[in-house]
């Protein structure tokens, strides 16, 4: 691509962005979907089949029932209708990594429909409008060998592992999102986020997105105001929180630069690459396959009884939005450093922090402060940093013991982040403890009066003010390692004039 | 020893229960008969003589060590290959199954083996089976015992034939048009067909699923009945099974036998005796009317007027299914697999896997059900079909608010000379006219042998209400006792 791409601000004033969110969950059933097969992740190749989710001639699906209960508790979290009676349907195509060459799936007749989300951006609630969850079986995974790129193209051999086929997958579809001008991808990136933390907090699934329990596809279109919506594409391998956003963001500036051409935007699937945040074509969907879908005939309809969703409805956890305004409230945030919070992805490591016996401030002190800081710096998220609310609890309580100052507070969390222990550990090895032996720290104290009697002079005569610089030169015989506050109370002791 | 082979399944059961014969005697006579006539007849793709003589065995084992026998130990069964069967080849007539070897046994075959029975090998069908000759075989066409040179039905012409032949006192089919009703009328044999779910599909190779339904063949409505009795009731593996007990299908075979039918209302099917049927096989089914009115049943004509949309509502479904069903069969997992030669990409292997590995008839269902599955032709052929499904439904019920059972011809004709309508698919598509409904309503149904049209066999068909199996069994068994069953002539 040699063609310069426009500023995104100029994108935004010229273009209307609609976009749409397809979000796969890989549920955390023990069974897969339609057999009794384990779902744990990772196993030796091909060693978690059985005849049904391999598809051998004769076999037959039996749905899982945790995962239809799973979809229903998703569908009420996010405000959907759940059908009386619904079936499943085959959707057929040819692949190799899908054993029956038809995915058993949901055509028209998903099992939830018409819910919303609200998510938060700038301050701001935008409705998310859900348009339907439905549950499918997820395909075995191919591994293209003998080729340099991994991919179809040069490979000698092609491998399929059908560990992952048969895994319970729920689809979640928006509604095109409309309106949000230049906020789309922060949107887009919003919506992802609640959504994982609702599925979350509903405990049906890990939402991993980096071991593809959670998987986004992105829509992206753009429009002149006023006019209707454009030919869309499909981005798909979006598969971090960052690279939902960067994948919009980038697609409306590539879109842009079409248009602005003269071009028009060919309907295609197009795949995202975390490494340069472009995306590239993939297959073109203008002549689109058709899946002849069908309904499952090995399948009965589904048919939940209104009085058991009506009592997986009422037993529904508390949801990360009403979640969070507790939170806010009892931690005593302004919507502004509530906001700060968020952004950070710190509400809950603050929450665990909290538990462990940290007050709210130094909780979040820490989590926004340096480590949040560390995270930016290696470009990780702050829940992958390295430290765990335990071990910052752990670190607050030596600070609030009078065990750590400050400075060397931060120091020892450095070495947390780097994996060397457990901040008592760290505090010991590194022999970074505040010296609390008043007798060494009082013949510092005198050494310093002896040595500065003019500004031992100046605090005598009321400028309490002066004891800094004291404080200052002991801090640098104790290489550090004394509490500034038992500091200043000693040498003011010392010098018989009250603090 | 020749004795032994023309025993009813019951019989056989008594005399190893009584320690008067032994399970592998029955097993080695039978394997014997095999031996002699299977050359001329080919009902079976695969004898597991080894299989047959170790479970034999066992059971004579047991019945040494005192254990309680289930009803049918040490019966020898015949097992249509559409059956999955651990260890043992399954093809379903086709090359693009040649020589797999099932990991796992289907439910039905489970349940027999629990039950002591003795499977002598796998019979004969259709290729997938689509048919109603068991011309459509991948290994070659089996023969009518009662006349070589002609079909004995379709598609589990094996299972009937092995009956016939004596090759076998009892055998399993699946009936999805009337894959073994057909058979049974043609082969002087008994066939039934549970009621859809009654019978579990889990290990039954997959031609329509709607409408698959595994069931019992025998020479005898009694040993039917039994074998039904084996074989059914609810399996968790099968979502589409039912999840209650079956209908006491024995004690209605038994009651049947008294031959008294007082109180019984049976309704002939107006569409299904009109001008469609071979004057002979409307000359016995008449005959046996009467019989049957003569043991105190009440009989009636009731008109179905949509059956007559059966058959094409029928080749819309199943073949709409079976194209689904048939795409796993692509050569990557089990199975043939052609044109593997490291230069052609996976595409080019499953068409020329595909190309190579099914039949003629296969591969026009597949085309038609792919065509009448795709967008824009949906609602026309595959939803419509559905509409005409649901229609039927509707006679039936109504024709059962009026009678207790539906009676009709089993099937237009007797048993036709081979490769008469090969060339022609609908001629042999008209073989399934009666059948079909049914299985579109999902009731059961039963073909009994009731008379002979210039020397064949000729069937009745006796239809039920869904989950009344019990009452054909009791209709078919009075027929039974009325009309006597018939011997094909010396092999």
């Amino acid at each position: 691509m040699t063609t310069t791409l426009p500023a995104y601000d100029e994108v935004v004033a010229r273009y209307e962005p609609v976009i749409g969110l397809e979000t796969h969950v890989e549920l955390g059933t023990n069974t897969k979907m339609f057999c009794g097969c384990p779902t744990d992740f990772g196993g030796e190749p091909n060693t978690r089949v059985c005849p049904v989710c391999l598809g051998l001639p004769g076999s037959l699906p039996v749905a899982n029932k945790a995962a239809i209960e799973a979809i229903i508790r998703i569908g009420l979290a996010l405000n959907c209708s759940i059908a009386e009676w619904c079936r499943f349907a085959r959707k057929n195509y040819f692949y190799p990594d899908m054993p029956k060459n038809f995915q058993i799936s949901q055509y028209d007749e998903p099992i939830c429909v018409d819910g919303f989300l609200d998510v938060e951006v700038g301050g701001e609630t935008v409705r998310i409008e859900i348009e339907r969850v439905h549950l499918e079986e997820d395909t075995g995974k191919t591994l293209h060998v003998g080729g340099a790129t991994g991919r179809i193209h040069g490979a000698t051999e092609s491998l399929v592992d059908y560990n992952r086929a048969g895994i319970p997958l729920v689809e979640i579809v928006t509604k095109p999102i409309t309106g949000t001008g230049a906020l789309a991808p922060d949107v887009a990136k919003a919506y992802v986020a609640e959504l994982r933390d609702v599925i979350r907090t509903l405990g049906v699934s890990d939402v991993r997105m980096e071991e593809g329990s959670l998987r986004c596809d992105v829509n992206t279109s753009l429009n002149l105001p006023g006019a209707e919506w454009g030919t869309r594409t499909e981005t798909k391998n979006v598969n971090s929180l960052r690279s939902v956003e960067r994948a919009v963001r980038s697609e409306m500036l590539r879109q842009a630069s079409v248009l602005d051409a003269g071009g028009r935007i060919t309907q295609e699937t197009r795949h995202f690459h975390e490494d340069t945040g472009d995306t590239t074509p993939g297959r073109s969907k203008e002549t689109a396959t058709d899946y002849r879908y069908f309904p499952e005939p090995d399948l009965v309809p589904i048919a939940p009884d209104p009085a058991w969703v009506a009592e997986l409805k009422a037993a529904l956890p508390e949801l990360p939005r009403v979640h969070r305004r507790r939170l806010q409230e009892q931690w005593g945030l302004s919507d502004l450093d509530m906001q700060s919070v968020l952004n950070a992805g710190a509400v809950e490591l603050i929450e665990a922090t909290v538990a462990a016996g940290t007050t709210p401030a130094a909780a979040r002190k820490w989590w926004l402060g340096e480590l949040s800081r560390r995270a930016n710096e290696s470009g990780v998220e702050l829940a992958e940093i390295g430290a765990t609310p335990a071990q910052v609890a752990e670190l607050q309580g030596l600070v609030d013991a009078g065990k750590l100052n400050d400075k060397m507070a931060r120091t020892v969390l450095e070495g947390v982040v780097d994996g060397e222990g457990s901040p008592t550990e760290i505090m010991t090895n590194r022999g970074l403890e505040v010296v609390s032996d008043t007798g060494a720290l009082t013949a510092a104290v005198d050494e310093a009066i002896a040595a500065n009697p003019g500004i031992a002079d100046k605090i005598r005569s009321g400028k309490v003010a002066a004891v800094g610089a004291l404080v200052g030169a002991v801090m640098k015989t104790t290489r550090g390692q004394a509490d500034a506050k038992t500091l200043r109370e000693l040498i003011l002791e010392r010098l018989g004039v009250q603090g | 020893m020749s004795d032994l082979i023309k025993m009813t399944a019951t019989e056989i059961a008594a005399l190893v229960a009584g320690g008067e014969t032994s399970a592998v005697e029955v097993t080695q006579a039978h394997l014997d008969r095999i031996a002699a006539v299977d050359d001329r007849v080919h009902a079976f793709l695969h004898v597991d003589t080894e299989g047959a003589l170790a479970a034999a065995r066992a059971v004579d084992e047991r019945r040494a060590a005192g254990e309680e026998l289930g009803p049918l130990a040490g019966v020898p069964v015949a097992v249509k290959d559409v059956l999955a069967t651990r260890g043992v080849p399954t093809t379903v007539g086709s090359k693009i199954l040649e020589g797999w070897r099932p990991p796992y046994d289907a439910t039905i075959v489970q349940r027999l083996r629990e039950a002591g029975t003795v499977m002598l090998g796998k019979t004969n069908m259709d290729e997938f089976a689509m048919g109603s000759s068991t011309e459509y075989s991948a290994y070659g066409p089996t023969h009518n015992p009662w006349d070589l040179s002609r079909i004995p039905g379709g598609s589990g012409g094996g299972s009937a034939a092995a009956l016939a032949a004596y090759e076998a006192p009892l055998a399993i089919g699946s009936d999805t048009g009337g894959s073994i009703r057909q058979p049974g009328a043609v082969t002087g044999t008994v066939g039934a067909k549970p009621t859809y779910g009654g019978t579990s599909r889990y290990g039954l190779v997959a031609f329509s699923s709607s409408l698959d339904t595994p069931g019992p063949c025998a020479r005898t409505v009694l040993d039917a009945a039994v074998l039904h009795q084996v074989i059914g009731g609810h399996d968790p593996r099968d979502s589409t099974s039912i999840p209650q007990p079956v209908p006491d299908v024995v004690a209605a075979a038994k009651l049947g036998a008294i031959g008294d039918l007082t109180g019984v209302r049976l309704g002939i099917v107006t569409e299904f005796v009109g001008e469609g049927a071979e004057p002979g096989v409307m000359a016995a089914f008449r005959e046996s009317v009467d019989a049957l009115t003569k043991m105190g049943a009440e009989v009636v004509e009731v008109s179905c007027p949509t059956f007559a949309y059966a058959l094409p509502a029928y080749y819309l479904i199943a073949p709409s299914e079976c194209s689904s069903n048939l795409a796993r069969f692509d050569g990557v997992r089990f199975g043939l697999r052609v044109g593997d030669d490291g230069n052609r990409s996976l595409e080019e292997v499953m068409s020329l896997t595909r190309e190579a590995g099914f039949g003629p008839e296969v591969k026009r269902r597949i085309m038609i059900g792919t065509y009448a599955l795709s967008s824009g032709y949906y609602d026309a052929y595959y939803g419509q079909a559905q509409k005409v499904r649901t229609l039927i439904t509707r006679d039936f019920n109504a024709a059962f608010e009026r009678v207790d059972a539906l009676i009709s011809p089993t099937t237009p004709s007797v048993a036709f000379p081979m490769g008469a309508r090969t060339a022609d698919p609908y001629q042999m598509y008209l073989a399934d006219l009666y059948t079909i409904p049914t299985n579109l309503y999902g009731g059961p149904g039963i073909s009994v042998p009731c008379g002979l049209s210039e020397g064949l066999p000729v069937g009745l068909q006796v239809m039920a209400p869904t989950m009344a199996d019990d009452r054909m069994y009791r209709v078919a068994a009075a027929l039974e006792s009325a009309v006597g069953t018939f011997t094909p002539p010396a092999l």
